[in-house]
């Protein structure tokens, strides 16, 4: 059984980390390409009609490559996940339904127009049908980010032992979670900045061949801009997902800065190396080597110098802050005796169900409402299975944050020297082209910092797929390892066999240049 | 070829072998009964697994 949970589990992250590789650049290149063609549409200049169409073209490859990879994502989840895909139907099945009016009725709609329509529309609906499109692509985004969020904060529900499923009481608490709201400007915000790195990359490459020199200029000017203003804003809405993260997933927390006793003013490593012998329950330093700031990690979660932040043990403990206090709240011992009980309910409530005893059917069913909110802790008899991969975690949570502090660097400087000195930008140090060399390595440090992002959200709420409801060893279906693992190698090389094609026609159209892409 | 058509190409092969060969040969949903069947298969999973689990 474990072994197909964790196939089942290397297949889902397999699929999401592909499918991730076309999202974000569908949203950061799509609002670029819309500003590109809005110059143009005000401008009326022939050279910014070459610019909107070459990137429109590389746009639209990523878009028909990657279009209904995510789908795979709902094959699996009908397959080897069915326990899970049951018990949230009734919350995915309008966020998810909604996507797919987003994604099929809004964004094919005016993809087809923006991309074919060149001639056969007016400017002004051409415009319209190109912003309409990334439009689209976001908002189906929200939808799927709606649904995620769920899983890792859920609200606006009632779990209903009849349907055994949990079921949505508050439409608009789900949709407009604070969790849900955070994550999609996370994710949108840093997708700009993606984009932006990915213009800046390829537009450098140009400068490097000494080819297409204005065309390039022009593209880093507008793709810097997008950028920087993706990754300030990203910062910006990160520090909100640290705060919701402290407050409904401290666990997360704790796993991403492998803090197992928390203090008051708990400082932020800023990198360290994580003891792997470090258990929740002895006396090892959680880290070999760390540098720290001080009190860095109560001002990113609390927003306050001096806040207490709870580390693994402590919350294991059933020690939290809130309002400022050092609380006891519930201990994952005591977790997991509730869950047990949730789950002996939800046994008693399927007997009296079945013999029509209506008394033991109320009884059952009171029991196991007021130990709901603990059920998925009854599936564990340690408490020590309740905790993440830390290391994993933490590195990945690192990763991202220094990636993410050395783009918002690159940009900046990108961004001036486009402005202020631009010849700098094609200029060369001892032989070497060092602007745009740094511009090449930083468009695959871009993807590798995004892909690090959804390892920390998705890595840290281990072992949940419902937080705190269903863990991944409950939510598994009973398949077999073989087709899992059959599945996982066909994903793999389709995947893979996708992105060298996305790669190759990108690069073909790329060596061709701007004036190829002109009808 | 040109680009459209190549791009055209690969959407057609991609979406015939996820429809055509995954859906309907690896990716059978395992829940296929009515919703008070389905129901009751979770309800009865849920309940092994924890028995399994103690």
């Amino acid at each position: 059984m474990e072994s197909v949970i964790t196939l089942s589990r290397a297949q889902f992250a397999l699929t999401a980390f592909y499918h991730w590789m076309f999202v974000p650049l569908t949203l950061g290149l799509g609002i670029f390409v819309a500003i590109l063609e809005t110059i143009w549409y005000r401008k009326r200049k022939q050279e910014w009609m070459d610019l909107c169409k070459f990137w429109m073209k590389l746009f639209g490859i990523n878009f028909a490559i990657g279009v209904a990879t995510g789908i795979i994502l709902e094959f699996e989840f009908g397959t080897n996940w069915s326990n899970y895909s049951w018990f949230v139907g009734d919350i995915f099945g309008a966020p998810l339904a909604i996507e797919g009016i987003f994604a099929f009725f809004c964004e094919s709609t005016f993809f087809a127009v923006m991309m074919f329509g060149w001639k056969k529309f007016s400017p002004r609906s051409h415009l319209a049908a190109t912003w309409l499109t990334i439009i689209g692509a976001t908002f189906s985004a929200w939808w799927i980010l709606v649904a995620n969020s769920w899983m890792q904060h859920p609200v606006g529900m009632e779990f209903n032992p009849d349907q055994m499923r949990n079921v949505m009481t508050d439409f608009w608490a789900v949709a407009f979670s604070p969790v849900a709201v955070n994550k999609f400007c996370h994710t949108v915000f840093s997708s700009w900045s993606l984009g932006g790195v990915f213009v800046l990359g390829v537009s450098a490459w140009y400068l490097l061949k000494g080819q297409h020199i204005d065309f390039a200029l022009k593209s880093i000017k507008i793709g810097g801009i997008v950028g920087i203003t993706g990754i300030l804003l990203t910062i910006f809405t990160g520090d909100g997902s640290a705060v919701q993260v402290t407050k409904v997933q401290p666990m997360k927390l704790a796993a991403m800065e492998g803090l197992y006793e928390g203090q008051e003013g708990t400082p932020l490593i800023g990198f360290g190396i994580v003891n792997p012998d470090k258990t929740y329950d002895n006396d090892e330093d959680p880290m070999l080597f760390e540098i720290s700031i001080p009190k860095g990690l109560s001002v990113l979660g609390r927003h306050d110098l001096n806040a207490f932040i709870p580390g693994i043990k402590d919350i294991i403990d059933g020690k939290d802050v809130i309002d400022g206090e050092i609380v006891n709240t519930v201990p994952y011992s005591e977790r997991i005796e509730r869950g047990k009980i949730a789950q002996a309910a939800l046994r008693d409530y399927d007997n009296a169900r079945k013999s029509g005893d209506s008394e033991a059917l109320s009884l059952a069913d009171s029991t196991l409402k007021a130990n709901y909110p603990y059920f998925g802790y009854g599936y564990f008899n340690k408490v020590d299975e309740a905790i993440p991969n830390v290391q994993l975690v933490f590195y990945t949570f690192h990763l991202m944050v220094i990636i993410g502090g050395y783009l918002l660097i690159y940009l900046l400087i990108a961004l001036i020297l486009a402005y202020r000195k631009p010849h700098l930008l094609s200029a060369k140090w001892k032989k070497i082209p060092v602007f745009p060399l740094i511009a090449l390595v930083s468009i695959p440090l871009v993807w590798i910092c995004h892909q690090c992002g959804w390892a920390v959200a998705e890595v840290g709420r281990q072992p949940w797929t419902i937080q705190d409801i269903l863990p991944v060893g409950a939510a598994i279906s009973s398949v077999s390892e073989a087709q899992v693992l059959t599945t996982f190698i066909i994903f793999a090389v389709l995947f893979t066999v996708l992105l060298i094609a996305e790669l190759s026609i990108m690069v073909k159209q790329i060596k061709k240049g701007p004036a190829e892409s002109i009808d | 070829m040109t680009v459209g058509k190549t791009l055209w190409v690969i959407v057609l092969i991609k979406l015939f072998i996820m429809f055509a060969i995954l859906r309907v040969f690896f990716f059978q949903p395992v829940l296929k009964g009515s919703d008070e069947q389905n129901a009751q298969t979770v309800r009865s999973n849920l309940i092994e697994i924890s028995t399994d689990a103690n």
